[in-house]
């Protein structure tokens, strides 16, 4: 069921990664993999098609290992709640570099549709800033995304985190290449990293 | 057996030591860790460490995203955990397998050689068979004149052939913890 004002996902990354800058984007388990997908293939999207809840913790692998280049992880409010501990990680270790966009529909929308902890009780802007990441915003509108867009390729001043109310509706899928080692392979490649 | 006690006047043991210069030699970057006693002079170590980051974990599946993300960014790394916490990683294991990214964790083993707690048992009695159910290659020191090499044939086939590799640190190398009131 949609509800009036939310933003649309794909609007939403398609912005965050215009003009990307060199920077690396996580997509988590599930839509937000799809949405970086439709956005744009490139050698620089590490798509996860499993692993649930460890989106963060490789953004955040990732943010401590090329510190200079933005690392975002755009991923769902289920992912996020399945690895909530990972923001305690990253409120220690505070990388400048790194962004965590929750696309927050309040629902499973790969299983059926049911409804997750945001759409009873969990505020995850809440949950970041009690966790340290300072700059842990709600964003409700496509100005505050594109300003959003343009600090976290700056790569500096992070660790910032933001919860983006999406509309629940379900896109067609846009499906990413699934190789894992193509993947990881790929990205190290544009960093100038060989395979073993 | 011997018993681990918890005094400042203890003697060190050398084996903490010696994982942590091979694990410089091999360039081992980022080092998350669940802590446990086993691992505590490693930990420190690594703390003191330049050219190693300590990464502080909630729970033990963290570790495997991290050092994967590691890898994509470049960097090396080795999860330290105790044998409970392997149980927290199933799922997370996966990773290992999809991504064939060099995965080494080093794991201070609970549940067996005169163990007094008997909460640490049952994952302790499984730790190794769940590591194999989920493809991850298990070496294990036994004996502190054994560290060096096991934890050089781990971090070889790990870093050189990709091998996922956990290494068990036995109860009877540590010393069974004591618990006194």
């Amino acid at each position: 069921m949609s509800k009036a004002n939310l933003l649309d996902r794909r609007a939403v990354v398609s912005q965050l990664l215009k003009d990307r800058n060199g920077a690396i984007a996580v997509g988590g388990l599930g839509a937000s993999t799809y949405d970086i997908a439709a956005a744009g293939d490139d050698d620089r999207n590490f798509y996860l098609w499993g692993g649930m809840g460890g989106a963060v913790m490789i953004g955040l692998g990732l943010a401590l290992a090329q510190p200079k280049l933005p690392v975002i992880v755009i991923t769902g409010d289920g992912e996020m709640l399945m690895g909530l501990g990972s923001l305690a990680t990253v409120g220690v270790q505070k990388p400048a570099n790194l962004s965590i966009v929750v696309l927050d529909n309040e629902a499973y929308g790969e299983t059926g549709g049911q409804v997750s902890h945001t759409a009873a009780s969990v505020d995850l802007v809440g949950v970041a800033k009690a966790c340290g990441i300072a700059d842990s915003r709600a964003i409700t509108t496509m100005a505050e995304i594109e300003a959003f867009a343009v600090s976290l390729k700056e790569g500096s001043r992070g660790p910032r985190f933001a919860n983006v109310k999406i509309d629940a509706a379900n896109l067609e899928r846009v499906l990413s290449n699934r190789d894992g080692t193509f993947i990881v392979n790929r990205l190290r490649g544009s960093l100038g990293y060989q395979p073993i | 057996m011997h018993a681990r006690t918890e005094t400042a006047s203890d003697s060190q043991p050398a084996w903490p030591e010696e994982i942590f210069s091979t694990l410089q030699r091999f360039d081992v970057r980022q080092v998350p860790y669940v802590p446990d006693a086993g691992h505590s002079q490693l930990i420190e170590r690594v703390l003191g460490s330049s050219t190693m980051r300590g990464v502080p974990l909630t729970t033990e599946e963290e570790g495997i995203a991290l050092l994967l993300g590691a890898w994509a960014g470049g960097q090396r790394g080795v999860l330290l955990m105790q044998s409970s916490g392997v149980g927290n990683c199933i799922n997370m294991l996966s990773l290992t397998q999809i991504f064939r990214f060099p995965f080494l964790t080093l794991v201070t083993m609970r549940g067996e050689w005169g163990e007094f707690n008997p909460w640490q048992v049952p994952m302790g009695s499984n730790t190794q068979a769940a590591f194999e159910l989920c493809g991850v290659k298990v070496l294990r020191a036994t004996h502190p004149e054994e560290v060096p090499e096991v934890i050089e044939a781990g971090a070889a086939q790990a870093y050189n052939a990709s091998t996922p590799t956990a290494v068990l640190l036995s109860q009877r190398l540590i010393g069974a913890k004591v618990f006194v009131k």
